[in-house]
């Protein structure tokens, strides 16, 4: 009897992810976080239909002024309409964050695997690169960098994909150095698979899930570290529109108007609070054990 | 304990070592003939001759490696290219406003996090549970940076209780500490929830261990339970993370520096970046990574000195 019941589970793997998708939905966290997730994208993508002017549209007459009819979330410094750079802004922040996370967890899966996967000397070296990497503070790695090469987008990226790597890779390092004795590795090793077919075939799929959780969980690291080297000069440059540079230019009329520093900062806090409630109640559904593991 | 201590600082000695070689690489990687990006066009010949000798620019790249590797370990971080000062010292100044700030942010954090953390995790899902849980994700999502603009926009544009800039006159330790509140406050919020957050979850997993459980049988107070024994197990996740986080508390404190123009190592990485005073940039990374190297370094020794079953991980 015991055994049909494992044969029943084992037979319907669909009714597991029902049980996993009705666990979501009943974490009230997880929803509100994958609501405001859903609205990043949305705001991001169709930012040029929600939006009410063009976001470098001038209108000197309405400088500085306090959220009105005309403009919903004020007007900056020199008369651009907030609500709409606010808008734009996200779809810097959506480029950094898709681009960036992506491109790192692709890299720190290759070196984890390599790493926990390969020979002990190799596992060494690659554990010292990452280290130093991480020894690196971020903001001060792309302050060194902008000093060398001046401040743009690609910059940007490339600093947020270099500090990120080591999240992922040593993630993925610690999956596979379990997976490496497994039996069901052992027997494909036996029936002579190759490394890279073992690696690939075998240990990615087991490997790949708590990356995706601390990708969802890594996007506001990203997306505060574009806004906070925009902000200082050193990102996105202006005019372009992104929270950084509404941020950069409000700072410098904070005196006259508060408005501009609280629309540009309000998103960044909501795509934070989004996308960390729904990092966690993924890891909690998906696989409860990685509670703590940042 | 002896050879854990070795490895463990001998891999510290290692990370430093591949940071000045990257470092180096980073500087001789950029394009352009160095000696005129530092000295501008207008130089003469001969002053370029006589920089680049000094600069050791005219020997081959993996002498000038060694060179800059030896001077480095010796403290000589390289001369600022306009003032003609040494790095070094210029840096040793600038340390102890960074270090007052990163210290005093983390401590009120502390303070102020792990109680809340131990409150929370002796009566799970209460109602005290469930606001300091919001409070905690409230303070994590805020960057830095975003506190410290709101901070100055609430209590010193329309509160006006506090200054925004500078580090308060030397000497003076009152006006200096009325100085270090709000950066303090910026840097330290995010550390409260982050603090409490990971104090509750060690503590949730202590408290079901068996020796809290016969430690309850005895009869001793909740409040004896919980502070001497289960805390002091349940702090070492928490020492590793702080040593761990180090680096985003530096990058906090940079923020901080730049925003309420408080001297300090950040501010003159910034500062330099603009003017770009390559020697100096670089002597404040180095130093930026060696603080980090070391503090995660005491974090490590700390928790192995306090848990012995850490240090058979490495």
């Amino acid at each position: 009897m015991a055994e049909a019941g494992a044969m029943d589970k084992a037979a319907s793997p669909k009714s597991k992810d029902w049980e996993k998708l009705r666990l979501f939905l009943a974490n009230g966290q997880g929803v509100f976080g994958l609501a405001i997730v859903i609205l990043f994208f949305l705001s991001a993508l169709l930012a040029p239909v929600f939006a009410t002017h063009d976001p470098n549209q001038l209108d000197i007459p309405s400088r500085l002024s306090a959220p009105t009819a005309e403009h919903w979330l004020g007007a900056d410094q020199l008369g651009r309409d907030i609500y709409s750079r606010v808008l734009y802004g996200g779809r810097v922040a959506l480029q950094v964050a898709a681009i960036g996370v992506s491109a790192s967890l692709t890299i720190g899966l290759l070196i984890g695997m390599a790493a926990g996967y390969g020979p002990r000397w190799l596992d060494n070296g690659l554990l010292l690169v990452l280290d130093t990497i991480r020894s690196f503070p971020t903001i001060v790695l792309a302050l060194a960098a902008v000093s060398l090469l001046g401040p743009s987008l690609n910059l940007v990226l490339s600093i947020v994909i270099i500090t990120s790597i080591p999240g992922y890779a040593r993630l993925a390092r610690t999956s596979t150095l379990a997976l490496k004795n497994t039996e069901f590795i052992l027997a494909e090793k036996s029936m002579g698979s190759g490394a890279i077919r073992t690696l690939f075939h075998h240990v990615m799929p087991n490997v790949v899930g708590p990356l995706l959780i601390l990708a969802a969980m890594d996007v506001p690291v990203v997306v505060t570290i574009e806004a906070g080297l925009s902000f200082l000069g050193l990102g996105v440059l202006p005019p372009t529109a992104s929270w950084g540079t509404i941020l950069n230019e409000g700072y410098l009329v904070i005196r006259s108007s508060p408005w501009p520093v609280i629309a540009g900062g309000i998103p960044l806090v909501l795509t934070t609070l989004g996308f960390t409630l729904l990092g966690e109640a993924l890891r909690d559904v998906i696989d409860p054990k990685l509670r703590g593991m940042r | 304990m002896l050879i854990y201590m070795a490895k463990r600082i001998g891999l510290s000695a290692l990370i430093i070592v591949l940071a000045i070689f990257t470092l180096f690489a980073m500087l001789n990687a950029i394009p352009g003939d160095p000696v005129s990006i530092a000295l501008g066009p207008r130089a003469t010949p001969e002053i370029q001759a006589a920089y680049a000798a000094k600069m050791h620019l005219d020997k081959p790249i993996a002498t000038r490696f060694f060179i800059f590797f030896g001077n480095v370990l010796s403290g000589d971080l390289g001369t600022d290219v306009f003032s003609n000062r040494s790095v070094s010292l210029t840096l040793l100044e600038q340390l102890p406003h960074t270090i007052a700030l990163a210290v005093a942010s983390i401590a009120w954090a502390a303070l102020l996090g792990i109680p809340i953390g131990c409150l929370s995790a002796v009566r799970p899902n209460s109602w005290l549970d469930r606001v300091t849980g919001v409070i905690s994700i409230g303070t994590i999502t805020v960057p830095s940076f975003l506190v410290s603009i709101w901070a100055i926009l609430a209590f010193a544009i329309h509160l006006d209780l506090f200054p925004v800039i500078g580090a308060g006159d030397e000497g003076d330790l009152l006006d200096q500490a009325h100085h270090l509140v709000l950066p303090a406050f910026a840097v330290g919020l995010g550390w409260v929830g982050y603090l409490a957050r990971m104090v509750r979850a060690s503590m949730l997993e202590v408290m079901g261990e068996n020796y809290i459980r016969s430690a309850k049988a005895f009869g001793l107070r909740d409040r004896t339970v919980v502070y001497r024994y289960a805390l002091k197990v349940a702090i070492l996740p928490t020492i590793t993370l702080i040593g761990v986080g180090f680096g985003v508390l530096l990058s906090g404190t940079v923020f901080a520096e730049i925003i309420f123009a408080r001297p300090g190592i950040g501010k003159i990485i910034y500062d330099m970046v603009l003017s770009r005073n390559f020697p100096v940039v670089q002597g404040a990374v180095l130093v930026t990574v060696a603080m980090y190297v070391f503090v995660t370094l005491i974090a490590d020794l700390a928790v192995s000195f306090l848990d012995p079953r850490v240090r058979r991980s490495l």
